[in-house]
């Protein structure tokens, strides 16, 4: 009885608890920020984090749509193509209580082209940046560059006196010993201020009661609470006993368990990450198979039967339980570029690809290494076991090597790879991003993660050609050009689009970002 | 004795020394931490940039030189990960496992004498039976495993305790602790127990053998023929004389804890040193990995340099500088 009496008062304090805690969202992924500085950085989860204190000028909503954000309004300059014009939002203040003007802008957008910063790369193309008056801001480009847009969205802004006044307007570096400022500390125009902060440990957010935003989109939540857990059942579990609302990275397998409890519910979009193999196609012969003097890889007919003899629907049913998009082309499908033709999923084959292989004179097959992450990708060793077995229908025995991500991708960097997994998401949405990195031939500037050694002068060409191409139509009868060229040489193996999962309690609502960026401002609480 | 005191310490240093040069020798085959360091975006002059800043071309024995010149001037070098000095990091993380293991080593020490104790002078029955049977888990399932079924136990099913981080944690500026709050508490009951089960089990088996070996004894047949009661037999002069050995156990075993901290640790993301590494080795983080070895060495190295120190205390032979 007198159980009975503590378990029901007990479970009214627990309701009237998570009653008065009702706007706070307990949030966990399996990786912690890695700086609270915006331009160390270019990474997701670095980057997620932050979109909740800093802003961008224009940033995507969760739909992955660009809207404004400290500009209301941008476009090239009429008179000068390679001028982009922005008139920024006034009546801006940084959670500091200091006024939000173009200084701010010229001062962040120099801090983040300066060697230290991570996110330089992103503004290559950049000459100069100047004020316009005191809410205008022009951006001048070595040459026109028509999506400069789409590479401004997680370029954050900072306060220039803040910055000053902490010692911290260059970026954190590895060369002085000592941390900066803006490593712990953050300064922000954004919709929640940093209350507290323990690396891999909790980040405590709390609602800015001056943001601009106030009106415009839903700021249901004012308080965040985020924790990284690295261990997947440990996540799962906390978000099951109700001490976690949000999980941004829920398994595969626990989905099911997550989905049937009465008080959560699980949310699937597709990512924007593609997952695809590379193979080594330009030497003339690899040190990982058995076949002497040649490299099976360079005759195209090798490489179609490979294509034909990956199951891609068995991929997804069996390894991936449902949860993967089986994919034709190595890019996603938000991407400028992108057709249903080209994303059509070549059937798998097994007859067809033997013949193949028998035409071009490997009816006896040959053996090749594999190299495998086993910690980057959703269930990525498990897909790479499956098509070793696929591959060996068709008389090519694959030696699988499967690593950690931080021993798999130098080899992709440094060539010493004839066959691996790669997975690519493009925060541009553009074609271009891809080209620039998988498809050119690999050099200094370009073609950094193209270890394919495909390497064509005229698709080169065409590549760098993208970059200034204003006339939008033309642009895109290029891209569909070097996608032909890529699909017919069989560049790229694809498999796979991931799937983002989502765990969350019933009370949340909103929908996937397809970058896995939570943007917490657009969530709603029933 | 001077020259032996000199010699243990010179050996020591040696120890200290061939533990960072393997450790050093190890970390190329960790993986490359360029690859984490820079974004998707890089490009291949960036990578080399860096590379050639972090001074990650060099060979490793002069990468190890730098450590070394730069330890003993107390700069550990800067993490990779966090871009923040690997000592200031690794200080603000001990507090915890410190806390941690110190919880679980009283927990196992309790536990595993009181039921030790309970086991031998009870040699049958239900319960003697079933607290043996259920130690064998203890030493038997994999430490990880035990973590999960206890979150899933406690947390999940009887919502009981947190499953994962510290709770409410006060900051002292040099230490942090979260004994001074309730949710603190809590959330260390399940780590700590974790942690501490193997050992428990140990010194529980342990404690029970020595304690039946020593009811058998003649002196305690006297005892009994003097008619002292069971109680003053069994914890007067049982119990004072089964503690010998199992203090000597208890020490060795103190090293372990840390150590399998590793593992409690990332299972209930516990903010302390053993996460901090796990994290580290995945980012290829050279600084914080090197530094945290070198700290685990240091008290590895420092125990037993204690342990010789009471050993020449105690036993005379040694003092006489013949000790060979």
């Amino acid at each position: 009885m007198l159980k009975k009496i503590s378990m029901s008062t007990m479970a009214i304090l627990l309701a009237s608890t998570s009653f008065a805690a009702a706007e706070t969202v307990n949030w966990a992924r399996a990786g912690d920020s890695l700086t609270m500085d915006p331009h160390a950085q270019n990474e997701g989860s670095t980057h997620t984090l932050a979109h909740q204190i800093y802003e961008p000028l224009l940033i995507r909503d969760m739909t992955g749509k660009i809207v404004p954000a400290l500009a209301t309004e941008w476009g090239p300059s009429k008179d000068n193509p390679n001028v982009w014009s922005f008139k920024l939002r006034e009546g801006v203040k940084f959670h500091d209580g200091a006024d939000f003007d173009s200084e701010d802008v010229v001062f962040s957008f120099e801090r983040a082209m300066t060697p230290d910063s991570d996110m330089k790369e992103l503004l290559s193309s950049i000459k100069a940046v100047r004020t316009n008056g005191k809410y205008g801001f022009e951006i001048e480009t070595k040459g026109p560059n028509p999506i400069m847009p789409s590479n401004l969205t997680n370029l954050f802004i900072l306060d220039k006196g803040w910055a000053e006044a902490n010692k911290t307007v260059k970026v954190q570096d590895f060369e002085g010993g000592e941390e900066t400022f803006a490593s712990r500390n953050a300064n922000g125009t954004g919709p929640y201020v940093l209350v507290s902060r323990a690396p891999d440990s909790k980040t405590e957010l709390k609602a800015f009661d001056n943001y601009w935003g106030k009106g415009e989109f839903p700021l249901h939540i004012t308080k965040i609470n985020y924790t990284p857990i690295k261990n997947a059942a440990t996540r799962v579990a906390a978000l099951l006993s109700g001490e976690v609302d949000f999980v941004q990275d829920v398994p595969v397998q626990d989905l099911s368990r997550v989905d049937s409890d009465p008080k959560l519910k699980v949310i699937k979009a597709p990512q924007n990450r593609v997952i695809f193999l590379g193979l080594n196609q330009g030497d003339a012969d690899l040190s990982t198979d058995n076949v002497e003097g040649k490299n099976p890889f360079a005759d195209v007919r090798v490489r179609k039967a490979m294509r034909m003899a990956i199951n891609r629907d068995a991929i997804m049913k069996v390894v991936m339980r449902g949860q993967s998009i089986p994919a034709g082309v190595a890019m996603p499908p938000f991407v400028n570029g992108w057709t249903k033709e080209l994303d059509m999923v070549p059937a798998a084959d097994i007859a067809a690809a033997k013949a193949m292989m028998a035409e071009a004179g490997y009816g006896d097959g040959f053996s090749a290494t594999l190299h495998c992450p086993n910690d980057r990708y959703i269930n990525d060793e498990a897909i790479c076991q499956a098509v070793v077995g696929m591959f060996a229908q068709i008389g090519i025995t694959v030696n699988l090597d499967a690593k950690p991500k931080a021993q798999h991708f130098p080899q992709i960097t440094n060539l010493t790879t004839d066959f691996y997994m790669l997975g690519w998401g493009v925060p541009t949405y553009d074609s271009e991003y891809i080209f620039n990195f998988l498809v050119h031939t690999k050099g200094d500037k370009r073609g950094s993660w193209n270890a394919s050694r495909f390497s064509n002068a005229d698709i080169d060409a065409k590549i760098v050609s993208l970059a200034s191409e204003t006339d939008l139509d033309k642009r895109n009868a290029t891209i569909a050009d070097i996608w032909k060229t890529v699909q017919d040489e069989v560049l790229y193996l694809p498999i796979h689009h991931q799937v983002l999962n989502w765990g969350m309690a019933e009370k949340i609502d909103t929908v996937v970002d397809p970058e896995d960026q939570a943007k917490f401002k657009y969530f709603k609480l029933k | 004795m001077i020259s032996y005191i000199i010699k243990r310490a010179m050996q020591s240093v040696v120890v200290l020394l061939a533990v960072g040069l393997v450790a050093f020798g190890m970390f190329r085959f960790v993986g490359d931490p360029i690859d984490n360091m820079l974004g998707q975006e890089r490009t291949d002059a960036d990578v080399e940039r860096l590379r050639e800043l972090l001074g990650l071309n060099d060979p490793f024995i002069v990468q190890y030189w730098d450590f070394l010149t730069g330890a003993i001037q107390g700069d550990m070098g800067v993490s990779f990960r966090q871009g923040r000095p690997a000592l200031d990091i690794i200080l603000e993380r001990l507090p915890a496992t410190l806390e941690l293991a110190t919880v679980s080593a009283v927990f196992a020490m309790v536990m595993g004498i009181l039921l030790g104790i309970y086991t031998a002078i009870n040699r049958k029955g239900f319960v003697t039976t079933t607290i043996l049977t259920t130690s064998l888990i203890g030493v038997s399932l994999p430490t990880f495993l035990i973590g999960i079924l206890l979150i899933y136990i406690f947390a999940v099913e009887l919502g009981w305790l947190p499953s994962f981080g510290r709770g409410d944690v006060v900051d002292f500026g040099w230490w942090t602790t979260g004994l001074t709050s309730w949710g603190g508490i809590k959330s260390l009951i399940l780590p700590a127990i974790t942690l501490g089960l193997y050992q428990m089990t140990l010194i529980m088996r342990l404690v029970r053998s020595e304690m039946s070996e020593i009811l058998r004894q003649d002196y305690i047949r006297f005892a009994r023929a003097r008619g002292l009661t069971e109680k003053t037999i069994n914890f007067r002069h049982a119990v004072k004389n089964t503690l010998i050995p199992v203090i000597t156990v208890a020490g060795l075993q103190i090293g372990s804890i840390i150590a399998f901290s590793i593992i409690t640790e990332t299972v209930f993301q516990w903010p302390g040193v053993g996460l901090l590494f796990i994290d580290s080795v995945q980012f290829v983080d050279i600084p914080v990995m090197a530094s945290y070895l070198m700290l685990i060495s240091v008290m590895f190295v420092g125990i037993n340099f204690i342990v010789d120190m009471l050993y020449l205390a105690i036993d005379p032979r040694l003092r006489d500088g013949k000790e060979g």
